[in-house]
């Protein structure tokens, strides 16, 4: 197997809880994310799914450095990012980049298509001014947007289109590795299948790593060439797309995937589902042992002492569950 | 006799940059216990047109330009202020996208859920605080006896969500609207959410309209289905015939864009353009521009009818049996 591209080894990140104004004390920690380790090949998609605060936000956001992690090492291409400050960091930044949720949001509404595109240029290599319009209209012909536009500002633009200039400017610096997070939530049906289209394509082309944040399983699947599934911090299942979907091994993948409405009625009506009850636990008081396992139906005495680690199951998915191999 | 008649519903609003025809001409009906959806994206016009409905459109810049919608010969859209209120929260209730927002912060939620019944069933404050924990304990609340002296923050966002099922049903309507009622919510919360409705529905024979931009809730979940695009219905078939038989290629082409029913790493199927300006008046079917199929014809004026029985399009070409659209 060729060397990995980028190596997440027991990553942490842990968020004191403080409370008090004048004498703060911290009252306790929210692991968001508690222990991961990853690797990735090059041009590799993986898609990273989990409800609302199971920490795959934070955990895009640990990788590239834009939140410091408490435990754990973070590999990109051989380079230690935790080790990265100041200059060094920023230097390094050219080779990872993010694409956020709320294209609304993360344009700056008074700078132009052109001055947000030639600013990501600029910031990471000299450019000549002569030579800006040129690179800004190839980034916009990349991804599919009309060079007539230039001289426009976010307000013009629908959500699909902003999606696609949030992505251009990600690519402005050549990036290695991006990670979108919910790239596709804020956006209609229609809208999401173009962008999903664009990312799918940019990754094969340019052989570009990407990291797919999404609490949308379909969309994970259809995208992804392997999927890891987190629950309250850690992932709790990683295979091969297709296959954490036609054979989940972990009880909340199985409620996951048997959750997820498919907008076929035949299909619909016939499947049965397992919805585990109640909601996720919160992360400051996760439960001991697995943290599933209060409202896993598989759940034993023992599952709730011991803490579950990532087994192969063979094929390479493995999932972290101390009964896998009795309920599979 | 249908429970409600909507004839030609007509909610424009009067902006600064014109008229924007946010729902306009939209007619369909739904009978008693039936489960009906209404999918289309954003701006198409799905909830204004609940929100017409229930008398909840800010007027101004809202106005109500024709129609009609008759629910048990009450026309809703003309009638006085106070049948309205007879009818609204009592016959017809709705849960709405976000639970946050929609349920009083300085409220506990035991005042919240009696109010429906000290309004309009003119109960003791006593009983309703009863009967209001008998409803928090069949929407699925554990240790409802307590919780109900919560205030809404102290809730989950399914638990919310189950408290504003509980409230819109604490009346036993006979209608309840529910506008995207599990967006907010993460997918195994959303089943939840989804299963409790068709079971409370099941219970009180409650008739039960659904807007949902995922097709695949609408799926599981609806008999009957219409699809909006542009403040007018392009399609109404009972959900089978709408999923698998599509008469109108904005309904395909949504079909065919999304990642379930698709192979897997295929390109998606996309819609050219953007939605139509509804500031501007379309004369023909608004999703000419965008179709692949659209004629000269297609900018002639159109209305929906059944090409089959229970089945109508608004696509003057299918109507014509020029067009077969498979899926």
């Amino acid at each position: 197997m060729a060397e990995a591209f980028l190596e997440l080894k027991n990553l942490k990140t842990h968020f004191p809880v403080e409370r008090g104004i004048i004498f703060r004390r911290r009252i306790g920690t929210i692991k968001a994310v508690d222990g991961v380790s990853l690797s990735l090949q090059q041009g590799e998609i993986l898609g990273l799914v989990g409800e609302s605060g199971c920490g795959k936000s934070t955990l895009g956001r640990t990788i590239l450095q834009l939140i410091p992690a408490t435990e754990g090492t973070v590999i990109l291409a051989g380079k230690n990012l935790n080790h990265l400050h100041g200059a060094a960091l920023r230097q390094a930044r050219a080779d990872f980049q993010m694409i956020f949720q709320d294209p609304y949001a993360s344009l700056n509404p008074r700078m132009t298509v052109y001055d947000a595109l030639a600013e990501a240029i600029r910031s990471h290599r000299e450019t000549p001014a002569s030579e800006l319009p040129m690179r800004v209209s190839e980034l916009m012909k990349k991804v599919g947007l009309s060079p007539r536009y230039l001289k426009k500002y976010p307000h013009e633009f629908s959500g699909g289109q902003r999606q696609r200039i949030a992505t251009a400017r990600a690519l402005a610096v050549e990036p290695k590795l991006i990670i979108a997070d919910e790239p596709v939530s804020a956006l209609d049906v229609s809208i999401q299948a173009q962008i999903i289209n664009l990312l799918a394509g940019l990754s094969r082309e340019m052989g570009l790593t990407l990291i797919f944040i999404s609490h949308d399983l379909s969309v994970v699947k259809h995208i992804s060439d392997r999927i890891a599934v987190m629950y309250l911090g850690r992932i709790v299942e990683l295979g091969a797309a297709t296959q954490v979907f036609e054979r989940p091994l972990h009880p909340y993948t199985k409620a996951l995937v048997s959750a997820v409405p498919i907008p076929d009625p035949e299909r619909e009506k016939k499947r049965q589902r397992i919805i585990p009850p109640g909601d996720p636990p919160s992360p400051m008081n996760p439960p001991g042992g697995c943290s599933f396992h209060p409202r896993c139906p598989y759940a034993i005495a023992d599952c709730a002492r011991i803490v579950p680690v990532l087994e192969d199951f063979g094929d390479g998915q493995t999932a972290a569950c101390i009964r896998m191999r009795e309920i599979n | 006799m249908p429970l409600l008649q909507v004839n030609d519903l007509r909610t424009y609003f009067h902006t600064r940059n014109g008229v924007v025809r946010a729902v306009d001409g939209v007619s369909f009906n739904i009978q008693k216990g039936e489960t009906l959806g209404i999918v289309g994206e954003s701006g198409s016009g799905k909830s204004v047109t609940c929100y017409s409905l229930m008398g909840l459109i800010p007027k101004p810049p809202g106005r109500i330009e024709s129609g009609q919608a008759l629910f048990d010969d009450v026309d809703l859209l003309h009638c006085r202020d106070s049948q309205l209120l007879k009818i609204r929260g009592k016959r017809i209730s709705m849960v709405f996208q976000d639970p946050m927002t929609s349920l009083n912060p300085y409220m506990r939620i035991q005042d919240q859920l009696a109010e429906p019944l000290l309004i309009h069933e003119q109960l003791e404050r006593k009983e309703a605080v009863h009967r209001a924990i008998r409803a928090l304990e069949e929407v699925g609340v554990p240790d409802a006896a307590r919780r109900i002296r919560s205030y809404p923050h102290e809730f989950s966002g399914g638990m919310r969500q189950r408290v504003m099922i509980a409230m819109a049903l604490i009346t036993k309507p006979e209608l309840l609207i529910a506008d995207e009622p599990t967006t907010a919510l993460d997918v195994t919360v959303q089943a939840q959410i989804l299963e409790l409705i068709k079971k409370m529905q099941h219970e009180l024979g409650t008739a039960v309209i659904l807007i949902s931009h995922d097709l695949g809730v609408v799926a599981g979940f609806c008999q009957r289905v219409l699809v909006m695009y542009a403040g007018r219905i392009v399609e109404c078939a009972p959900t089978e015939r709408l999923y698998y038989h599509p008469k109108h290629p904005y309904n395909r082409a949504l079909q065919k864009s999304i990642p379930a029913l698709q192979p897997k790493g295929a390109d998606l199927y996309t819609i050219p353009g953007l939605p139509p300006d509804l500031s501007k008046p379309i004369t023909g079917c608004a999703f000419v521009p965008r179709c692949e199929f659209a004629r000269e014809i297609c900018k002639s004026p159109v209305e929906l009818t059944d090409v089959e029985p229970g089945h109508a399009t608004a696509c003057l070409r299918i109507q014509k049996g020029e067009l077969e659209l498979e899926r």
